[in-house]
């Protein structure tokens, strides 16, 4: 491809690991979690070598570097997003920081009161909903999506009213790649007071995103999906937002004070984050921002966007392949869902893989959208910067290859 | 064993000619009016759906089984043998089959992320049996 300049593979280490076993490697599966550069893991494996100590504890060299090492990535991750330091809390994921808001916040919901999501939410953004409406007795309300696999904004219109106190809502979906109008219902729904959550687990990493800009109160997503280690991820709040909620773990940290009788919560962000955190994680994540802001996250939604492009207009040649999802002339993300009439994606996901093709098949963790749309599941292709036109040859041949052994 | 010495991927190709024959023309694949009892089961995470019947015949032996449902060619295929292999067999000697004996009709293993189809089958039959031997 003329287009395609850079290859970044060699920035990430299981490339040459995947080379050197001689197997055919085409990893197409980052929505579900990217590739880890190499300064990623160099940042992490430095703190467990030469600073390994806990924070905010000791008063001896290792600690007070870990500390200013875990102080300074969450400052590097607010800069990255356009929020203040005590605006990041770290968690486990996006999964933990969705939780966290819907723990401290459900229990203070009424019967009459509204819950709005999407019907193309992940099942963390869908399940915590649905189970404390059933505890606390108020209303999930879902917006449907249109026949172009967009969020049904008229429906969302009436929906969002007086009686919607949380609105919570995915930015990228990762089944159909749509990007959903989330600064302009963000707007809506603060109109009637109601508290904004983003799931934003497929747009930080894959474009830029703008916590200020966007208006929501809460945003939450995961490191692994944007080049940082597994198991860190961070909930954005608003300060004064942050300030209201109420803890979500107990324990270390957390507390300022804590007599026989009460406890006096720690100050934000500190109040969430009970017990010894993620410090290599942190670490690692902060590396990871820095490594996409080298290469620019204008360069990296490009990069995604002409792949995705490239992976729409190759699929769509295949004879019996539909693509769910919007197509590449709308702006959407990476993800791009396809299904092919009479073999099931865990099929195809499964002899893909056996050719290096590294896609997912299933549910995707979003079986209130599968059952909508009246299927098993897709098969879904994704990128992140390491990602070629290649892989996506390789995806279209094997994907070929499929519809032969298995046509009647 | 330390958790990375695990290798899970070592399986021989179940994309055999065999099953996919199995799961473009399944065997005995219709609905059954007169059976003397029926089972269904659902493998919701992957939107697969199998209903099995049963008919007796003396002293307990199967006299005829069929299967309807919609899945993967895994559990289509997997399906499609059982009501083949099980045909003639009694009650007790189905409750005894196993996931190895799966894998022997299938003529290999099935790792884990397919485990669940390759047993939708068997599984759905044995719930059969046992509730119709309540
Ligand atoms: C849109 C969306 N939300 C939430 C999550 C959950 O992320 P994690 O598993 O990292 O907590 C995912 C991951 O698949 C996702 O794609």
């Amino acid at each position: 491809m003329s287009w395609f300049k850079k290859n970044r593979q060699n920035d990430f280490p299981t490339y040459k690991f995947e080379r050197g076993a001689g197997r055919p490697y085409h990893f197409l599966d980052s929505a579900a979690s990217a590739l880890t550069p190499k300064i990623v893991l160099e940042a992490m494996d430095l703190y467990y070598r030469t600073y390994r100590a806990n924070v905010h504890r000791g008063l001896y060299r290792a600690s007070a570097k870990a500390t200013a090492s875990y102080e300074a990535a969450r400052e590097n991750i607010a800069n990255f997003l356009h929020a203040a330091p005590e605006e990041v809390v770290f968690t486990r994921g996006a999964t933990e920081s969705l939780n966290l808001v819907a723990y401290s916040l459900a229990a203070t919901l009424q019967p009459e009161d509204e819950v709005v999501i999407s019907i193309m939410e992940h099942h963390a953004n869908f399940v915590p909903w649905q189970q404390f409406a059933q505890r606390f007795g108020f209303k999930l309300r879902i917006i449907p999506i249109t026949k172009n696999f967009e969020l049904d904004k008229e429906e969302a219109r009436k929906i969002i009213g007086p009686k919607t106190k949380i609105l919570s809502l995915v930015h990228v979906s990762n089944v159909l790649g749509t990007v959903n109008p989330v600064k302009e219902l963000s707007a809506l729904a603060h109109q009637y007071g109601a508290t904004v959550i983003v799931d934003a687990a497929q747009s930080v990493g894959h474009r830029p995103v703008d916590f200020a800009e966007l208006g929501c109160d809460f945003l939450a997503f995961s490191g692994h999906k944007t080049y940082g280690p597994t198991g860190i991820g961070a909930l954005i709040g608003r300060y004064s937002a942050l300030s209201q909620l109420s803890p979500f773990l107990y324990g270390g940290e957390m507390i300022a004070e804590v007599t026989k009788e009460y406890s006096v919560w720690n100050e934000v962000p500190h109040k969430f984050e009970a017990g010894t955190p993620n410090i290599a994680g942190a670490i690692g994540l902060s590396a990871a921002v820095d490594y996409m802001q080298e290469i620019g996250l204008d360069e990296l939604a490009k990069h995604e966007r002409e792949l995705t492009a490239y992976a729409i207009a190759q699929l769509s040649t295949i004879e019996d392949v539909t693509i769910i999802g919007p197509g590449a002339d709308q702006d959407r993300g990476g993800a791009v869902s396809f299904s092919v009439e009479n073999i099931h994606p865990h099929d195809l996901a499964h002899i893909l893989g056996n050719h290096g093709v590294c896609v997912r098949g299933g549910h995707h963790c979003a079986m209130p959208l599968m059952q909508e749309l009246d299927l098993p599941g897709t098969t879904r292709a994704s990128f992140g910067i390491y990602s070629q036109p290649k892989d996506i040859d390789a995806l279209v041949k094997a994907v070929k290859y499929v519809r032969n052994k298995f046509g009647s | 064993m330390t958790a990375q010495n695990i290798e899970p991927c070592g399986e021989a190709d179940v994309y055999r000619e065999e099953i996919l024959d199995h799961s473009r023309q399944p065997r005995n694949k219709q609905v059954m009016i007169d059976a003397t009892f029926k089972s269904q089961r659902r493998n919701m995470s992957c939107g697969d759906s199998m209903e099995i019947f049963v008919k007796l015949g003396e002293g307990e032996k199967v006299a005829q089984l069929t299967f309807d449902g919609v899945g993967c060619a895994i559990s289509q295929a997997t399906a499609s043998m059982l009501t083949e292999e099980a045909t003639g067999k009694t009650l007790d000697e189905i409750m005894a089959l196993s996931e190895r004996d799966i894998f022997e009709l299938l003529g290999t293993e099935v790792g884990p992320a397919r485990i669940r189809c390759a047993m939708l089958a068997l599984e759905t039959l044995k719930k059969g049996i046992e509730e119709y031997r309540k």
